[in-house]
């Protein structure tokens, strides 16, 4: 009896580690949001330029958008920012941006000098809509719809390969939608 | 040529460690001392050839042959040579490198230092040691050479280091953590080894003991470093994120800190043989658990390595022929004879059990937390972000009860202690560890808080506990050096009798009190303040004035940097002036915060300049951090009792001891012998 105790370790070993193999098939890369097919979950947050407007799920109707999760502590965010200009700019894309637990001045100037990409900025500085959407870190890109659906989750940087591949696809899907 | 003669000795040291792993094993199976003799040669060669390896990539990077992909991706001829030799282990490739020369300088250590051992537990640590490095060496030459040449299009110049990473912090800090890690990995092949032959006893402990010690107090050492690298480094003046990587680093540690304690009761008293084993097993584990979670991929980290799902495949793999096969052999050889020793409810032996049920409970919670995201994504909970306030809320009571029992458990005594005894013991460190507690929270609370002074406004209770946990374990610990040092020669005399691990141990507590303490008092009374300010203007927090001066540039070696100068003063007396940058580094257009830090013992003045508001106003931080350095202190102080502890006299001068002690074994003059060696 005893000695069977002794192969207990092994046993959760073994678990543990066919946990960790499905982890690492998935990778957080590809991991799905529970919110896919869901509505952005309700906020009121501050517009980051002009603190005294009120942003609501509203700013998502009409239009596909990319929401993008982004932090002057991000430096993978900085990696990104010029292939989101490009978005925005050459292909036309509405993104949105969420400044996810970060301080308005620095993020302001983060915009000054890199420049905007964003047509809107959600104020996030304490991170309640990252929660709602299960923000693990900056950066994540999701493609939300016309209704304002949340179609797909990206996690990590976003560049010209991510978009041919993975939210390009999706975001021309939504858009041919109802138009 | 140089990169392809270092993949050669990398495949021979491959080789090297194939036979390492095979011949002495197999001579001490069937006691053929001819094939045991070859475990310190091959040892030796092994290390040798990594050495030139590691050798001929620093100089890649000394000379920038930029033909090597590595070095391209990693350093800048612009560089200057201390982050050139820094941007070796920058990387991936050339960090498993490092690894792995750590690895073969320990086993190099353990040939070289135990000459006292019996030949047969010697083989069979060293191969265990060769195994190791076989999967590792396989592992770097299978999927992370760092000597792959990009040809024939090299590069003018290369990509240059990330700028977080060139600073003295990247210098020392993955060394020392890495030697913690694979340090590790000499307990485990002494457990293994002891599993393979069936002693598993008092002198198998005594021999894994000063190498947990010394790994633990390197990882102690690296982490800490770690700490105070972020708060400088990334700007932020925080000092712990509980982010993956670091979670990855405090996993083994709080294992190590667990198996260290588990080994002296096992070498003292005989018992938790098959336990303390387990954990040998298990801390060895979790550092190679740590190495897949930053380098697989599968959790996404602020400072993870480039992911690829191959070396996540790989290093799994690794993980599961290591762990399973020695748990296998574990489920198969522990012995499960019970112990007749007999133990009270409130001996040592049931202290120490409770630290080690409490230091895996904090474990699992960091495992927990660490991994969450996967656990929730595998029960489609959905991606929950846990962070902070979950580590903050489950992590601090158990360092406070920690603290709490190490004060007790320091009095208690093997096999049995009396209730009495115990508790007279317990008063001057209750006095004491109340009065500090009160005296600090009320002081700091009323400085702190901003409304009214009324008792309840200032009064933290996370606080309060924090403090009382740290003044009671040092005031226990010091109550328990002057009680051991009472001498009828005088106190001084007293002082000198104990051993060097005895107080190795006290400094290892010191050293605890000391990080609680710091911990507590810098996240419940620091201050923060984010301010717009123009040169001229001042800015108060806390007790002190911060007057921005001006601005200026200066230009570095592959930067540009934007100074501003800061006067600090307290109720009109000048404190410091601080020099805070932004730099703008030339190769990777990236901009740094060099935070401006006035570094004290009691507190820390800290200002960071982030992004221009306006043509002449700018976004500043600043910050007041009471205590912050004892938490590093703090870990400095609890490595240096580690590395004291190994040097005890009976382990550094270990055969003229042996003789000594075959001398005058009836005089029971041995090491062992004295009461100071009661301490764990």
């Amino acid at each position: 009896m005893k000695r069977a105790l002794l192969f207990l370790p092994v046993i959760v070993a073994i678990a543990f580690g066919i946990f960790l193999y499905t982890g690492l098939g998935k990778d957080p890369q590809e991991l799905e949001s529970a919110l896919v097919g869901k509505p952005v979950p309700a906020f009121e947050l501050a517009d980051l330029k002009y603190p005294d407007r009120t942003l609501t799920p509203e700013v998502f109707q009409g239009q596909v958008s990319l929401l993008n999760v982004w932090g002057t502590w991000c430096p993978a965010c900085r990696d990104e920012h010029d292939d989101l200009i490009w978005l925005a700019e050459e292909k036309g894309i509405r993104v949105i941006g969420l400044n996810y637990k970060d301080n308005r001045n620095q993020a302001l100037r983060w915009l000054q000098d890199l420049g905007d990409p964003y047509q809107i900025t959600l104020f996030d500085p304490q991170g309640k809509l990252g929660f709602d959407l299960g923000v693990y870190g900056a950066p994540e890109t999701y493609v939300i719809d016309k209704q304002g659906i949340v179609r797909y989750r990206h996690v990590g940087v976003v560049n010209p390969e991510v978009w041919e591949e993975k939210l390009g696809p999706v975001v021309r899907r939504y858009q041919q939608e109802g138009s | 040529m140089l990169p392809e003669l270092g993949q050669v000795t990398l495949i021979i040291a491959l080789l090297l460690s194939v036979l390492l792993a095979i011949i002495p094993l197999y001579g001490s199976l069937t006691a053929r001392d001819s094939l045991q003799a070859f475990a310190r040669p091959l040892g030796a060669g092994q290390f040798v050839f990594i050495a030139i390896a590691f050798g001929i990539l620093t100089n890649a990077f000394l000379v920038d042959d930029f033909s090597v992909a590595y070095v391209a991706n990693q350093s800048n001829s612009l560089m200057p040579w201390y982050y050139k030799f820094s941007a070796v282990w920058g990387g991936h490739e050339g960090s498993l490198l490092l690894w792995i020369l750590m690895l073969s300088g320990w086993t190099l250590a353990v040939a070289t230092f135990s000459r006292r051992l019996p030949s047969v537990m010697v083989s069979q640590v060293l191969s265990v040691m060769g195994m190791v490095a076989v999967g590792f060496l396989l592992f770097i030459l299978m999927t992370s050479n760092p000597f792959d040449r990009i040809l024939p299009n090299v590069p003018a110049d290369g990509a240059d280091l990330n700028p977080l990473l060139q600073d003295f912090g990247l210098i020392v800090h993955p060394p020392m953590l890495y030697m913690g890690y694979v340090g590790f990995s000499v307990a485990f092949a002494f457990a293994i080894a002891a599993l393979i032959n069936g002693r598993l006893d008092a002198a198998w402990a005594r021999w894994s003991r000063p190498w947990t010690t010394v790994a633990w107090g390197f990882l102690t050492l690296g982490i800490a470093l770690g700490s105070w690298w972020a708060y400088y480094e990334l700007g932020w003046g925080g000092w712990w994120f509980w982010d993956p990587v670091e979670n990855a680093s405090l996993l083994p540690w709080i294992s190590g800190t667990a198996l260290m304690h588990s080994l002296a009761v096992t070498e003292k008293r005989g018992v938790f043989k098959s336990w303390t084993v387990l954990l040998a097993i298990l801390t060895f584990a979790l550092s190679l658990l740590g190495a897949f979670l930053v380098r697989s991929g599968v959790i996404t980290s602020v400072h993870s390595f480039a992911s690829d799902p191959t070396r996540g495949a790989f290093l799994l793999l690794l993980l599961a022929i290591t762990v399973i096969g020695s748990l296998t052999l574990y489920a198969f050889r522990a012995p499960v004879v019970h112990t007749r020793a007999k133990f009270g409810p409130l001996s040592r032996e049931v202290f120490l059990l409770l630290n080690n049920v409490l230091l895996l409970a904090a474990m699992l919670l960091v495992l927990v937390g660490t991994i969450f995201p996967l656990i929730a994504d595998y029960f489609e909970l959905g991606n929950i972000s846990i962070g902070e306030p979950f580590f903050n809320l489950t992590f601090s009571p158990i360092a406070v009860v920690v603290g709490i029992l190490l004060g007790v458990g320091i009095f208690s005594r093997w096999k049995k202690t009396d209730e009495g005894y115990l508790l007279r013991k317990m008063i001057v460190p209750t006095v004491v560890s109340l009065v500090v507690a009160f005296a600090v929270v009320l002081t700091m609370g009323s400085a702190v808080s901003a409304e009214g002074t009324g008792f309840w406004s200032s009064f933290s209770l996370w606080a309060f506990f924090g403090v009382l946990s740290a003044s009671w374990c040092a005031a226990a610990t010091l109550q328990d050096v002057w009680n051991k040092s009472g001498s009828r020669h005088g106190r001084l005399h007293g002082l000198r009798r104990q051993s060097r691990s005895f107080y190795g141990m006290v400094l290892g507590h010191l050293g605890l009190a000391m990080v609680i303490a710091g911990a507590t008092v810098v996240n419940n009374y620091g201050i923060e303040r984010n301010v717009r300010m123009s040169p001229g203007d001042t800015a108060t927090v806390g007790d002190y004035q911060f007057h921005f001066d001006s601005v200026g540039e200066r230009e570095g070696a592959n930067f540009t940097a934007l100074v501003s100068r800061f006067d600090i003063s307290r109720d009109g007396e000048p404190v410091s002036t601080l020099y805070p940058e932004r730099r703008r580094y030339v190769v990777q257009r990236n901009v740094m915060t060099e935070a401006g830090i006035d570094g004290g013992f009691l507190r820390d003045i800290f200002v960071a300049v982030a992004e221009p508001v306006s043509s002449d106003a700018w976004a500043v931080r600043l910050q007041y951090k009471p205590l912050v350095r004892w938490t590093w202190l703090g870990a400095l102080v609890m490595a240096i009792g580690g590395f004291l502890a190994i040097a005890d006299r009976r382990y550094r001068i270990k055969d003229e001891a042996t003789e000594r002690r075959k001398a005058t074994v009836a005089g029971g003059a041995g090491a062992e012998g004295r009461p100071a060696e009661a301490g764990v």
